[in-house]
């Protein structure tokens, strides 16, 4: 069997899928949670919420509808999106003017409550959500197994990453977005509806969160547990990368989850650490993050 | 950026003769308590009393928002403990330990946190106290999801036996009149002044050439010393220390106490507490899960009730005419 350090090359390349599938998912969170702070300068605590409400309308839709995988992809982020939205549109707004800590808080809160509201109606265990008939099944590389879901899993998020980094960087609407990052009274009186647009970015920062449950639901299990538990972990993903760059929250994502994949080939004790130290060491070498401008 | 939370500042402070009125009471009050009150429900309000307080003393004095404050509760709840059970320590020694340990972890978070300000120092501190949570998770001495089970409340200096609820509720309340007399000369004492500076107006204290980096990791420690005399005298009244101390849910109930009660005042806390264990007591027989409800009372209290209920008691007409006047910021 071929063997690199030590350990089975099999070994290595399926920490490394695992790791790739974590990042994809830090990736697209970490994403969302930037495009919402560079606007709204709210640390959306309840992105992770909005992650397992993804999931949970996925399986919903499911069992009571019988509503399947890809009508879920659209329209559980379409419905946590207009959510956020609302929410957005009648509390969170009142709290721009405060300092940024109430707006953490307050979606602190409102993570508590979504999350205790599953846990009554569904309990705490985790519900299997099986993987569309499409992309059951696996291909054989030669080298490892490649689960086709997991390979799908992998290239959509990218694909989600790699469009809204592009519709940020390269469209008319993105542009007003970051106009308004940098200056938000000089382009309302340019005429843009900056209030919208701060709407808008609530609901597409949430329907970002609520695609990448959708897109967890086959992998991991469907519980009201999973957003709290990984929100912590994109938390320092954020911090190690710096919310200042889109594209460094992207690839930042990315790069640990992978990390983290590998230190469960080597020291798989520390694997649910890791990203924390990576976190610390970043804070002692360059506390502003890797892709951070500000501090 | 400088934080700008609505805190109450005391313009001048209510009049001697009300303050000792209302302290007299109050005291008189603690020690009556367990003649009409469930003792440990008594002892357990004071722990998170406590808890609170010294949480307050970072977030309400030097405008800084822990959200990890849990892993120096808990995390002192373990050391307390393990000393007790383990080592054979008297009560006293072991609680000591505890409070070293929590200062010790808070001097490692507080160094990296501070690296950071405002939003950023606050996804530090529940990161690395995350991290702590794993730690226990694993750790032998912590004995995993079991937790420490069965610590001896021992005897007080060699003598005093604390295992009838009398005289572990007379130290529980020592231990906590102890700890709120510290927060309060902290908070009075030129440092605190300084930390009330940087809460106020952090690049003006730099430019007045306070090296703002070293106030805020002391005042950090101060806290999590204070926090971790909490959680060791928690262990002790519960005689268990358990991973449900050192969880993030801990680190935001602190939080929600905190804001209830009042940030930035110094009894603000003790009333948060108060309410929030209370309710807790209150559901702990129904079915009703306590998130939904603590999630909804945070939500209320950011949008509508940022004072807290001694910061709007303080600026009620009744507070004022007795002398709390107060003005904020927005």
């Amino acid at each position: 069997m071929t063997t690199l350090f030590g350990i089975p090359l099999q070994a290595l390349l399926g920490q490394l899928l695992i790791g790739l599938i974590n990042g994809s998912f830090y990736a697209l969170l970490s994403l969302g949670l930037a495009i919402i702070f560079g606007l709204l300068r709210v640390i959306n605590f309840a992105h992770g919420a909005q992650y397992m409400l993804g999931a949970f309308i996925a399986w919903l839709l499911l069992s009571y509808f019988g509503i399947g995988y890809w009508p879920a992809l659209i329209l559980a982020p379409l419905i946590v999106g207009l959510a956020g939205a609302a929410i957005e549109r009648t509390m969170l707004r009142r709290l721009y003017s405060l300092d940024p800590l109430y707006g953490l808080l307050f979606t602190f809160g409102l993570a508590l409550t979504v999350e205790g509201t599953f846990r009554y109606l569904y309990g705490a265990s985790g519900q299997p959500y099986a993987t569309p008939t499409l992309l059951t099944g696996g291909a054989n590389l030669g080298f490892m197994f490649l689960p086709i879901y997991r390979g799908w899993a992998i290239a959509f998020s990218l694909l989600v990453c790699v469009g809204t980094w592009l519709v940020i960087e390269k469209t008319k609407l993105g542009a007003y977005l970051r106009a308004a990052t940098e200056n938000a009274v000089l382009v309302q009186s340019f005429g843009i509806n900056v209030p919208f647009l701060l709407t808008l970015t609530y609901g597409l920062g949430a329907a970002l969160a609520a695609l990448a449950g959708v897109l967890a639901a086959p992998i991991y299990q469907v519980s009201p547990l999973m957003g709290s538990n990984i929100i912590i972990v994109v938390f320092a993903v954020v911090v190690v990368g710096g919310m200042g760059s889109i594209m460094g929250a992207i690839v930042t994502g990315y790069l640990l989850g992978v990390a983290e994949g590998l230190t469960k080939v080597f020291y798989p004790e520390a694997s649910n650490i890791v990203i924390f130290v990576i976190m610390a060491i970043v804070l002692l070498i360059r506390p502003a993050g890797l892709f951070g401008r500000d501090a | 950026m400088t934080l700008t939370l609505e805190l109450e500042k005391q313009k001048e402070r209510a009049p001697v003769v009300v303050q000792a009125v209302l302290l007299g009471a109050g005291l008189i009050f603690l020690l009556l308590a367990p003649l009409f009150f469930y003792p440990v429900f008594l002892m357990k309000l004071l722990c998170f009393a406590l808890f609170a307080c010294a949480f307050n003393l970072l977030l309400g004095y030097t405008g800084l928002l822990s959200f990890g404050h849990a892993a120096f509760f808990g995390g002192a709840a373990y050391f307390t403990a393990h000393a007790v059970k383990e080592w054979g320590v008297s009560p006293e020694i072991g609680i000591l330990i505890g409070v070293a340990g929590a200062a010790l972890l808070g001097a490692v978070i507080g160094f990296l946190a501070i690296r950071r300000q405002g939003i950023y120092f606050a996804m530090i501190t529940l990161a690395l106290a995350q991290m702590f949570y794993f730690f226990c998770l694993q750790a032998g001495f912590t004995h995993g999801e079991d937790g420490i089970q069965s610590v001896p409340r021992g005897f007080l200096f060699g003598f005093i036996d604390l295992s009838h609820w009398t005289s572990m509720y007379y130290f529980v309340l020592a231990v906590f009149v102890i700890g709120i007399a510290a927060i309060w000369r902290i908070i009075n004492s030129p440092f605190g002044m300084i930390l009330k500076s940087i809460r106020e107006n952090e690049t003006r204290a730099i430019s007045l050439g306070y090296s703002v980096a070293n106030y805020k990791l002391a005042a950090f420690v101060m806290s999590a010393a204070l926090t971790g005399l909490a959680g060791g005298l928690k262990a002790l009244v519960f005689q268990f220390a358990t991973l449900t101390d050192v969880g993030w849910q801990m680190s935001g109930e602190v939080i929600l106490m905190t804001l209830l009660g009042g940030i930035g005042t110094l009894i603000g806390p003790i009333f948060g507490a108060g309410l929030v264990v209370t309710l807790q007591n209150y559901l702990a027989t129904s079915e009703f899960p306590v998130t939904i409800i603590t999630g909804v009372v945070f939500m209320v209290c950011v949008l509508l009730f940022r004072r807290g209920v001694v910061g709007e008691f303080y600026n009620s007409r009744l507070g004022r005419r007795l002398g709390f006047e107060h003005r904020h910021k927005h």
